[in-house]
């Protein structure tokens, strides 16, 4: 008989071995995967997890997947350490590009290098704010954030179609539901000559740095360790929880905010209703995948952003569905909590004996 | 009359998907399991239901289909969570990615299908009676079932032996664990039945309401029904209300137009998700109260130290 029991100490060796494992499972079920599919199962996991590797515009593409799932997920992980579950950061990204967006609207061919940092600003505070109903309603009437963040996604995406076929259409455009295209003062910088990577994926980087200074030294961080593994003891460290729930709601609701100007001022240019494409959910994977650890964060991005410019390819080349890329997203979350136990528990063979059969 | 007897009508369509969905996590979450992953059992339950109907010309055999696809879902995130411990919010959302992810593959050659909606069963007699009749005797058999069905589940939770150790497992699972009853056994065929509920309410979706799939159709409704359940007080009438409640909302979004009230489409459809937060908020302000009622071990992991 096999039982498990909780390890002494949490394996530190195996905890950040386990997303390595889980991509690895991953790969294997998704073989399985083509192979019911009826598609050549090596052909179609080199495309989607290795050819990009080997090809430099590829790669530039990755920086703009991972830049906004790095952005998100880092301001994710720190409310994921306090129990803070903001599950919206698809309905943040969405008002935060609205309200950039809207600011690069309102200053339409105004030039000056102040006009993109404006936009920013607007976002992260356009980001806060939708981040604040779940954050008020939770700490004042003691409604799940959970619930609150996700139905307020749905507000925000039909928000963005609202005003983009009305106030925010493009007024010589051709009734299109879409905005103008931004002018150039108001898009981001690109990194790369001839590609769309911008000056957004630094900030990302520049984000996971600053997030792994506040979570290992400063008091914030200190607050919301505590906070996820003994709310009572937080208590008697004297912050509340209430503090702790606003804090982790502006962080997250201000990057996905920010995310959301970049996406807007970056690759699409301009706003249209199909802006949010799901970035704020697959964020929730790429925080657990990078182990909630900014570092680990970075490297997830860019593993999550493979499988969405592989599943492009393999799309076009091999003729699979888009919805590949959701499924393979979905697994790497499974496989990682599944196999999590080993990090926590180990398995131990027991025979069982006849007296301890009770015989 | 006709108008108002048509959007009632309209009002038990909306609802009933709510309705089992609803009913279903009810139980789960009285056996001390929150599984967030409703929105996705609901959505391989739309698309099962759907394609094995269209496949094979049969109604029962696309319900046991959609009943099956959640099951079948429900017993993954029951593994991972009670077998090998992992964190049920977490799970239940890796849940929801994942069966919509799956859907939309296993759904690819469906896209612009249609079915024909399931037939309606006209009781004979009572549903000729005016007004009365066709509100509460000309229904597809679905709506009979999800009646039934929350009738059920609330005799076997006050009245039967096997409700009791399920909400003792619910409440306090150590002590039941010491009495001597399986708490993960029972915990697994909660979520089994939640999720074939789930799938049913899905397939409910995409054979009845509107017969075709759509990527992502079920839209949020996995969610709106598990805030129902914090709604109901986790009672199985009160589930049934707030799913009514709730399809009302959606039915008279719907109709506000026809009534000539200028509000554009969009901003009305934001309704059923901001009337879900108000209710929340009613719901849970009374802090004592809304832990009163939640199962106590909602949410804890149960491990079984000896």
């Amino acid at each position: 008989m096999i039982r498990l029991e909780p390890r002494q100490e949490i394996s530190h060796r195996l905890l950040y071995l386990t997303p390595v494992y889980a991509v690895g499972l991953t790969i294997l079920a998704g073989m399985v995967m083509f192979f019911v599919l009826g598609k050549d199962p090596v052909r179609a996991i080199s495309i989607i997890f290795f050819e990009p590797l080997t090809d430099w515009f590829a790669i530039s593409e990755m920086m703009v997947k991972a830049t906004p799932l790095i952005l998100i997920a880092i301001g994710l992980s720190f409310g994921f350490r306090a129990g803070v579950w903001n599950i919206g950061a698809e309905g943040q990204f969405t008002i935060g590009a609205l309200s950039g967006g809207a600011v690069a609207l309102a200053l339409y061919q105004v030039e000056g290098f102040w006009v993109l940092p404006l936009m920013c600003l607007a976002g992260i505070l356009g980001g806060m704010a939708w981040a604040a109903i779940p954050a008020f309603l939770r700490t004042r009437f003691n409604a799940n954030e959970i619930l609150v963040s996700l139905m307020l996604t749905y507000v925000a995406v039909l928000l963005l179609g609202f005003l983009v076929h009305g106030p925010l259409k493009d007024p010589d455009g051709l009734n299109f539901p879409e905005s103008r295209t931004f002018h150039e003062a108001a898009l981001m910088p690109i990194l790369i000559e001839e590609t769309r990577a911008h000056v957004g994926f630094l900030v990302a980087l520049a984000a996971a740095v600053i997030a792994w200074v506040v979570l290992a030294r400063h008091v914030i961080g200190y607050q919301i360790k505590v906070m996820g593994q003994s709310p009572r003891a937080a208590r008697y460290g004297g912050f509340t929880e209430k503090r702790v729930v606003w804090m982790c709601l502006m962080i997250s609701g201000g990057l996905a905010g920010l995310a959301g100007v970049f996406e807007a001022a970056g690759p699409v240019g301009q706003l249209v209703p199909a802006l949010p494409v799901g970035y704020g959910f697959t964020a929730i994977i790429v925080a657990f995948l990078g182990r909630l650890d900014p570092i680990g964060i970075v490297i997830a991005g860019f593993v999550m952003a493979l499988t969405y410019i592989g599943g492009e390819t393999a799309q076009i080349e091999m003729n699979l569905p888009s919805a590949v890329t959701g499924v393979f997203q979905g697994m790497f979350l499974f496989f990682l909590l599944g196999i999590d136990v080993l990090a926590k528990y180990r398995f131990r063979i027991i025979r069982v004996t006849r007296a301890a059969a009770g015989e | 009359m006709d108008l108002l007897i048509l959007i009632l009508q309209g009002v038990i369509v909306a609802a009933t998907p709510l309705v089992f969905a609803a009913i279903g996590e009810l139980v789960v979450e009285r056996a001390g399991v929150l599984n967030l992953g409703i929105e996705g059992m609901m959505i391989l339950g739309a698309i099962a239901g759907f394609s094995v109907t269209l496949d094979s010309g049969s109604y029962l055999a696309g319900i046991i289909a959609a009943a099956a696809a959640g099951a079948v879902a429900a017993f993954l995130f029951g593994v991972l969570t009670q077998v090998l411990m992992a964190n049920q919010v977490a799970t239940g959302l890796a849940l929801t990615i994942f069966g919509l992810g799956l859907s939309a593959l296993w759904g690819q050659g469906y896209s612009g299908e249609s079915t024909v909606p399931l037939a309606k069963i006209h009781i004979p007699l009572l549903s000729d009676i005016p007004i009365i009749g066709p509100l509460l005797f000309s229904h597809d058999p679905l709506v009979y079932l999800s009646i039934i069905l929350v009738a059920g589940v609330a005799w076997f939770l006050a009245k039967t032996r096997a409700g009791l150790i399920l909400r003792a497992v619910g409440e306090n699972h150590d002590a039941a664990h010491a009495i001597g009853y399986n708490v993960v056994g029972v915990r697994m065929l909660a979520l089994l039945f939640g999720g074939a509920c789930a799938g049913i309410g899905g397939t409910y979706l995409s054979t009845v309401q509107t017969p075709l799939w759509v990527e992502d159709m079920t839209a949020g409704r996995g969610w709106i029904a598990l805030a129902i359940v914090v709604f109901a007080a986790w009672r199985p009438g009160r589930a049934l209300l707030g799913a009514y409640l709730f399809g009302g909302v959606t039915v008279v979004q719907l109709h506000i137009q026809g009534f000539g009230v200028d509000i554009d489409a969009q901003i009305l459809s934001m309704l059923p998700y901001l009337i879900t937060i108000l209710v929340l908020v009613l719901i849970s302000h009374d802090k004592a109260r809304a832990n009163f009622n939640a199962p106590a071990c909602l949410t804890k992991p149960f491990f079984a130290s000896s």
